[in-house]
């Protein structure tokens, strides 16, 4: 399964949908790096995730790293509840930079 | 009262009629049981009752000769080696020793499940193993060896790597055995919290009465190979059979004495 990226409010969006696990997390993450390689700040759009195993976190852990040593802003949001529970087993709710909506990261400016 | 969760989930694993021996001796007899999707069951008996036989049969670890076992809807005695090597990546397993491998460091011991069944990127194993090793609170200690490791150590170690293949299933084999009461109840803890945010089913083999009641959603109670009764942690507590109430008083039961048995089993039969 792909994962679609859309331009919006000057952020590429990776929308990740349904089950994200060991089957297309490598697609995840490889959708997330080459956004990031072109100096893009990205948000990852969890809101219709169904299910993340841990190999979909990790790929949004490797995208936050590549993206805090270059500089570039990434960010969740409207990460759902079964996306949550995942990030909070491992405490990652406090480590990534979580937003209820696109609209709310844009409010809040740079 | 069954709790909502007991009652909305289907059957994961399915137990009917077991029955299993040692040679002449039976060990397990004619056992039947149900593990609901999500449910922490404990298992539960003295030494000796067959309980950690039974998990034995439910990983695959013997073959089934008399009565079923259904894991995932699955008959596992008629699955082919391929077909259980996939449902073996639903599972974790953690046993009572922790089987670390002695000549891995614990990041290796993590990452092994990932190594063998999966084509991840290096990296991106590595992450998943320091993820698990952080919820167990083992952050900062992937390149120890298990031989410097404490006994609580272990057992959350070999935690980390029965959770890394993100399993539908995990087995625990005496969790809090040989573990001080403070690190017993926080690998308690640590399973209700795998099972809450993972929504994994569980199946515990314990003798300590104390974390039974804690992390039990019900508890199958074993004597002498056979399941003295299923049912809530509450059921338990209010269960009148005897033997039952010997466990939970933690009273060795006392059979009467046959004296023509007795002397048989202390002469050999020779007089």
């Amino acid at each position: 399964m792909a994962f679609p990226v859309e331009e919006k409010d000057g952020f590429a969006v990776v929308i990740l949908k349904g089950e994200v696990d060991l089957n297309n997390s490598p697609d995840a993450r490889k959708v997330i790096l080459n956004c990031l390689k072109k100096n893009r700040p990205v948000m990852v759009d969890l809101s219709a995730v169904a299910y993340i195993d841990s190999s979909g976190v990790a790929s949004l852990v490797e995208g936050f790293q590549y993206a805090r040593s270059n500089d570039l802003d990434f960010g969740l949001i409207g990460v759902s509840d079964a996306a949550m529970s995942v990030l909070k087993l491992a405490r990652l709710d406090q480590v990534f930079h979580i937003y209820e909506s696109l609209p709310e990261r844009v409010g809040r400016g740079n | 009262m069954n709790s909502p969760r007991q009652q909305a989930a289907a059957p994961v694993i399915e137990v009917e009629n077991l029955v299993t021996c040692y040679g002449e001796q039976r060990i397990l007899d004619d056992v039947s049981l149900t593990v609901n999707e999500g449910e922490i069951m404990v298992i539960m008996g003295g030494s000796g009752s067959g309980k950690s036989t039974l998990l034995r049969y439910l990983v695959g670890l013997h073959s089934v000769n008399q009565g079923v076992i259904r894991i995932l809807g699955k008959d596992i005695s008629k699955l082919r080696s391929g077909e259980w090597l996939q449902l073996r990546k639903k599972i974790g397993v953690s046993f009572q020793g922790g089987a670390l491998f002695n000549s891995m460091n614990v990041g290796d011991n993590v990452c092994m499940p990932l190594r063998e069944h999966t084509s991840l990127d290096e990296r991106t194993m590595r992450i998943i193993s320091r993820m698990k090793l952080e919820v167990v609170n083992l952050s900062g200690f992937e390149h120890l060896m298990p031989a410097q490791l404490s006994g609580g150590m272990v057992k959350r170690a070999a935690l980390a790597r029965a959770i890394v293949m993100d399993p539908t299933i995990v087995f625990f084999d005496e969790p809090s055995a040989g573990l001080d009461p403070v690190v017993a109840s926080e690998l308690d803890e640590l399973i209700l919290q795998i099972r809450d945010a993972l929504n994994v089913t569980v199946v515990v083999v314990t003798h300590e009465l104390e974390s039974a009641f804690k992390i039990a959603d019900r508890m199958a109670i074993l004597d002498r190979g056979r399941v003295l009764m299923v049912g809530s942690v509450d059921e338990v507590r209010q269960s009148n059979d005897q033997r039952v109430r010997n466990l939970l008083n933690r009273k060795s039961a006392q059979e009467p004495v046959n004296a023509d048995d007795y002397l048989r089993r202390l002469t050999g039969g020779v007089m």
